[in-house]
């Protein structure tokens, strides 16, 4: 099945990956040179987001966060395109340094839904303001 | 976002590329927070300057900047002052290669005519802008306090767009840049005693998980005493732990203080905080009883504290390790006073221009477990540097760890 859903351009770029998406805010400082989710009280501790369409609400804490991502984007480990519910300054200012997609998604709960529990391809146009997703069939 | 002739030609690239970056990320943080404009700020606190949490990408990235703007002539055009470092450079540390890259980041941001002050607490430290005037904090403890305590206007900022405001003097039009926005959706109901900074800190910890821009805590007026969080003395330490712990556990850049008499019926949510509240959220971060070491510090601390703990250590002295953490201006001024040989004398090691975040000082390797009356430090302590914590307040870490 296909989805189509209107965002809110942030950031412009295209990006296209599998999602990743959590309902819970993130430290961004919380993620490793390679990408990775190292936080113990989060739901994606140890979990990738390289080459991953990043669906979260927002960040929260650390105001150095902004640097992990462009970091991991300097590594070739930054996710491809990210989503959020609410984008934030954090988010905002480490996309727009690292180059990566940025949209906020206001059906966010559905977009949820969609990605809960599957595989899902994302395709983020962050120039023509729309996310598009693959759900294989289950 | 409205952009000025001359905004767009920065952005441009026409100033060089120091300000086209700065510009960039000014615009996508006034797309994200949807303002019309830029606003002139008075002062940026710019965070992102310990080599432990930025790295060799945010060296990288600061090197370049800092020579973009050097081939530009640009400089910073407010007030610009640096949050604390990695370790301290009078104490030193023996790790050569985090020392030469530490130094290389004081060295990028000091060229860019940033000062390098390397305090997480610059409100305790520079003179405070008058009422109303803006700011860009990207410190959360500090642009909470500024917000909240000082009247000051900010958004919790990142560390790059405080770095983009030193550049520009400006700031995005938004969040709790607009005056309806300096107002609560939600009222905390504190049924539950704040004595002390370790219970401001929990109730700050538990309010950041509200998850809102600002955020308005009723003092039940059952509860002895006065509010227990002000700008003077006690209150003041109070206000710090709150601010800090706040601005950890989630986006909060503000909060208020309701009068327990005042109406509220502004308000949509109500939360009760009780007793129960309070230890599920020492429970979370405080998972030991006892600890190897013992830290004092995030946020830094302040001539407050550094008297408060003088006067209880005096003739005592530290079972074990004990680790503090101020800023320089304060150092020097408490060492004038006598507060800093009290606390030496009682087996304290006293350091400058760091922080117990993400310090390399801290590791693994040295210590299992920290006593710490810091929620903040807790979490980054738990999380980062993978050590197990012992939450006490200041004065139960005195009665329990000395001599």
């Amino acid at each position: 099945m296909i989805y189509s859903m209107q965002c809110r351009s942030i950031v412009k770029g295209y990006g296209e990956g599998y999602a990743i998406a959590t309902a819970q805010p993130i430290n961004l400082l919380s993620i490793d040179t390679n990408g990775i989710v190292s936080d113990s009280m989060h739901m994606l501790n140890g979990k990738s987001i390289a080459g991953r369409v990043l669906i979260f609400p927002n960040a929260i804490g650390s105001s150095v966060g902004a640097y992990r991502l462009y970091a991991a984007m300097m590594n070739g480990r930054a996710p491809s395109a990210v989503v959020c519910s609410k984008a934030d300054i954090i988010t905002a200012s480490a996309c727009a340094i690292s180059n990566i997609p940025l949209v906020e998604c206001h059906g966010y709960d559905r977009l949820m839904r969609l990605c809960s529990n599957r595989d899902v391809i994302a395709t983020v146009n962050a120039t023509n303001a729309s996310i598009t997703l693959r759900v294989s069939q289950d | 976002m409205q952009l000025s002739r001359e905004e767009e030609d920065a952005l441009d690239g026409k100033y060089g590329e120091a300000l086209a970056t700065a510009y960039r990320i000014l615009l996508a943080i006034g797309n994200a927070m949807d303002a019309d404009r830029l606003v002139p700020v008075k002062w940026a606190h710019i965070s992102g300057v310990n080599y432990n949490t930025i790295g060799d990408a945010g060296l990288a990235f600061l090197e370049e900047m800092s020579r973009d703007a050097l081939a530009s002539n640009v400089k910073a055009r407010v007030t610009s002052t640096l949050n604390p470092m990695g370790y301290d450079p009078v104490k030193g540390y023996h790790d050569d290669r985090f020392v030469e890259r530490q130094e290389r980041i004081r060295k990028a941001y000091e060229a860019m005519g940033i000062i390098g002050s390397y305090t997480c607490i610059p409100y305790e430290v520079f003179p405070i802008p008058s009422r109303g005037e803006h700011v860009s904090f990207a410190e959360s403890n500090a642009a909470i306090y500024a917000n909240s305590m000082l009247g000051l206007v900010t958004n919790k900022e990142s560390a790059l767009s405080a770095l983009a405001s030193a550049l520009t003097g400006k700031a995005p039009y938004s969040g709790l840049r607009a005056e309806e926005a300096r107002s609560a959706h939600t009222v905390i109901d504190v049924k539950h005693e704040v004595n002390d900074e370790l219970d401001a800190a929990l109730l700050g910890y538990f309010a950041g998980r509200v998850n809102e821009q600002c955020i308005s805590f009723r003092f039940s007026s059952g509860l002895e005493g006065s509010t227990p969080i002000g700008t003077d003395g006690r209150a003041r330490i109070n206000a710090k732990a709150l601010c800090s712990a706040l601005g950890t556990s989630g986006s909060a850049g503000m909060f208020l203080v309701t009068d327990s008499a005042a109406s509220d019926d502004d308000a949509k949510h109500r939360i009760e905080y009780t007793a129960r509240d309070a230890s599920m959220v020492k429970d979370e971060l405080s998972d030991e009883d006892e600890g190897d070491a013992i830290v004092y510090g995030s946020p830094q601390l302040g001539l407050n504290e550094l008297w408060m703990l003088a006067n209880m250590l005096e003739g005592k002295r530290f079972r074990k390790r004990c680790l503090l953490f101020c800023a320089r201006h304060v150092y020097e001024e408490a060492r004038r006073i006598g507060y800093i040989s009290v606390i030496e004398h009682a087996g304290a090691e006293v350091y400058a221009d760091c922080c117990s975040c993400l310090t390399p000082l801290i590791s693994r390797d040295e210590v299992d477990s920290v006593i710490t009356n810091s929620v903040k430090a807790a979490y980054y302590l738990k999380n980062w540097n993978r050590v197990s914590v012992c939450l006490k307040s200041m004065k139960e870490i005195v009665r329990d760890e000395c001599l």
